[in-house]
């Protein structure tokens, strides 16, 4: 039913992102998916890594560490930002298209208040997104 | 400095460059924390130390306004009259700089690696560090600095106890209109030309090169790692960093109080608003609420999109002047007017041994202490965007075509402005208070009502983009270099810098005590930018021997 699962995943709280990363390893192993990490950072250096190169050598090592861990294939994709702050939803929307993925599975926190003033990343992506989007709480 | 080949640790920054290799995690001084609703990633101390100076600070201002208004007055005047042989000669030294990086092989180093690629166009590039390092300024300055230096030429020499009392530069020109003009454009292109961008140029080069090409965080701090090592991460970087953050809030605090004067004293002019504090505290609200949308929007989405659109307007505005004013006349003057910047700059240029002592004090002194004062705002948010330029293309666009804009600016409004009162007799705009000079100079020209609107837009514009792109400089430094701190925080700061004005407007005299404070910082940071040159220089050595 999916070939490809997408997985936003933030380097720099990776703790808090286990609920969905199970469940992404889950259903690539149900459906025989690949899964397909991606990360958004800025160019400049920042808490998880110093050039784009490093923070791309980090998802990968990132992708192929989970691979390993849970028994599932992965990709790792690093995208850059000039301003991952207020980008973040519209980086993540053309890495669907550039993927090519069928499904996304992210992590998102329980909607407060602050959500009617600025949307959680998980509500805006399955809002616009194209394709399946399946977000965890 | 601990430099390190890229094999050894962290993987290379597209093509060769030399990462520094330090212990220090970027965001390990960071809070992570909720406050209600709000998430937010603040650096500690710096974000807590330097909110509670401000606060402190206008405190003082508004309990004790004379007194403050005296210590700070006290502080300027000691600072532009006691150091200006430093001042003038520092600033020398970064023009100086900037042009030798340009013509030394070093100038072929690239910012972000030898591969990078540049983030933004030309266009997109060069209106968001106009925007940000001019603004407002032009609008200000732009007709009355040429009319002041013409007049105070004209009016020749005068002496006392065998000190000069006039204010004309160098040795003025008594009675010869023709030499006053020459004299008064080659000054004002000083004080707008090469000196100001170089002082600009030098900070934004440190910062993007250790940042982009070494690793380090984005803050200011990071410039002094060759000079002070792993020091930096500790109080002597909070201080830096602190003294940055309370630079640039207060600077455009101040110049956010000064732009609703003029905004309020135009829309007086056209439309009969009524000049008060209630206006300017609306005006204040408006300029902060649309900067506000600006860094919500980011980057790409709200600052690169207001800065074009500013960038068109003073266009058209610029070219509107340029036609309906004698446009022969300003384009020879142009180039008359360049001849004579480069035929006075060594004159005006000279630190030592002058006897126009108000001029060079009181002008060029405080100017340069000025640009010194705003460079960490502007230098960063320069660096911020500027990643994937050689150090050549990066010293041509930030130093050679802002200041042949600036020329060409300054000739247009102030050429206009002066050949009124010396040709037509027009002399509205000469007597006109400072504020209102350039809307009595567009009423000389025609459709006056529509350009007088324009040129309100333009200054209120001019302050949303030094103020959208200032937040976003003290988010980044508050968060410890972080450029992806959550949204709150740069709300904040926007509200805040909005409240600082506000606050310093309505107490009497607050606005010009704080702008001397300011001032003041610029000494200090002349100091730091020397220090950057040096370490400039070490850094891109390391880089070409890299290549």
């Amino acid at each position: 039913m999916f070939n490809r699962i997408m997985v936003p995943v933030d380097l720099a709280h990776v703790d808090k992102l286990e609920r969905a990363l199970r469940c992404a390893a889950d259903l690539a192993q149900h459906y025989g998916a690949t899964l397909v990490y991606v990360g958004v950072a800025a160019a400049t250096p920042g808490s998880v890594a110093h050039t784009p190169q490093e923070f791309a050598q980090k998802m990968a090592d990132f992708a192929a560490g989970q691979a390993q861990a849970r028994g599932v294939t992965a990709e790792g994709l690093a995208l850059t930002s000039h301003d991952p702050t207020t980008d973040l939803d519209p980086t993540l929307l053309r890495a669907i298209e550039e993927t090519g993925a069928d499904l996304v599975v992210m992590a998102s926190h329980v909607p407060n208040l602050t959500d009617y003033i600025w949307p959680s990343n998980g509500g805006t992506v399955a809002k616009r997104a194209k394709v399946s989007v399946m977000v965890v709480r | 400095m601990t430099d390190t080949s890229a094999s050894q640790g962290i993987p290379e920054p597209e093509g060769s460059s030399q990462i520094i290799e330090t212990d220090y995690e970027i965001g390990q001084d960071n809070i992570e924390t909720r406050i209600g609703p709000f998430g937010l990633d603040i650096h500690n101390p710096v974000f807590v130390v330097s909110g509670a100076c401000i606060i402190a600070f206008v405190f003082y201002t508004l309990a004790l306004p004379e007194q403050a208004g005296a210590a700070f007055s006290w502080m300027f005047s000691a600072v532009t009259k006691g150091f200006d042989w430093f001042f003038l000669s520092a600033a020398n030294i970064f023009v100086l700089f900037c042009l030798l990086l340009i013509v030394l092989p070093v100038g072929s180093v690239r910012l972000g690696g030898a591969e990078a690629t540049p983030d933004y166009s030309y266009i997109g590039w060069f209106a968001m560090l106009f925007a940000a390092g001019m603004g407002i300024g032009l609008m200000f300055y732009g007709v009355s600095e040429p009319m002041s230096h013409f007049a105070s030429s004209i009016g020749g020499t005068a002496a006392e106890d065998g000190a000069r009392t006039d204010w004309a530069p160098l040795g003025a020109a008594a009675g010869d209109e023709q030499a006053a003009i020459r004299l008064a454009f080659a000054a004002t292109i000083f004080h707008w030309g090469l000196h100001p961008w170089a002082i600009y140029a030098v900070v934004a080069l440190a910062l993007a090169l250790f940042s982009y090409n070494k690793g380090l965080p984005l803050t200011i701090r990071s410039a002094f790692y060759p000079i002070l090592g792993d020091r930096v991460w500790g109080w002597p970087g909070h201080v830096i960093d602190i003294l940055a953050v309370f630079a640039t809030l207060f600077g455009l605090a101040t110049s956010l109080g000064f732009g609703a004067t003029q905004a309020n004293a135009g829309l007086n002019e056209l439309f009969g608003v009524p000049v008060g504090s209630t206006t300017e505290v609306i005006l204040i609200s408006v300029i902060t609420a649309v900067a506000l949308i600006s860094v919500v929007r980011g980057l790409d989405g709200g600052v690169k999109v207001l800065s074009e659109i500013n960038m068109g307007l003073a266009a058209l505005l610029l070219l509107f002047v340029l036609f309906a004013g004698p446009t022969i006349a300003i384009l020879t003057g142009f180039v008359d007017y360049l001849a004579a910047y480069l035929t006075y700059l060594p004159a005006l240029s000279n630190p030592v041994g002058r006897d126009d002592t108000n001029f060079m004090q009181g002008w060029t002194s405080f100017y340069w202490a000025w640009w010194i004062s705003w460079s960490p705002f502007v230098g960063m948010f320069i660096a911020r965007v500027s990643r994937g330029r050689t150090v050549r293309e990066f010293i041509i666009c930030v130093l050679l075509i802002p200041s042949l804009v600036c020329v060409l600016w300054m000739s247009v409004f102030g050429g206009v402005a002066i050949q009124q009162v010396v040709q037509d007799g027009y002399t509205a705009a000469q007597e006109a208070p400072l504020e209102l000079k350039l809307f009595k100079m567009l009423d000389g020209l025609p459709l006056a009502a529509i350009t007088s609107f324009i040129g309100i837009i333009l200054v209120i514009v001019f302050f949303v983009t030094s103020s959208d792109s200032g937040s976003l400089v003290i988010d980044t430094i508050t968060a410890g270099g972080k450029v992806d701190a959550p949204v709150p925080q740069r709300v904040f700061w926007c509200i805040f810098e909005g409240a600082v004005a506000i606050v310093l407007l309505l107490s009497a005299g607050g606005l010009q005590s704080l702008q001397s404070m300011v001032i003041s910082t610029g000494l200090p940071f002349t100091i730091v930018l020397l220090a950057m040159c040096v370490a400039i220089w070490k850094g891109l050595q390391a880089e070409r021997r890299a290549l």
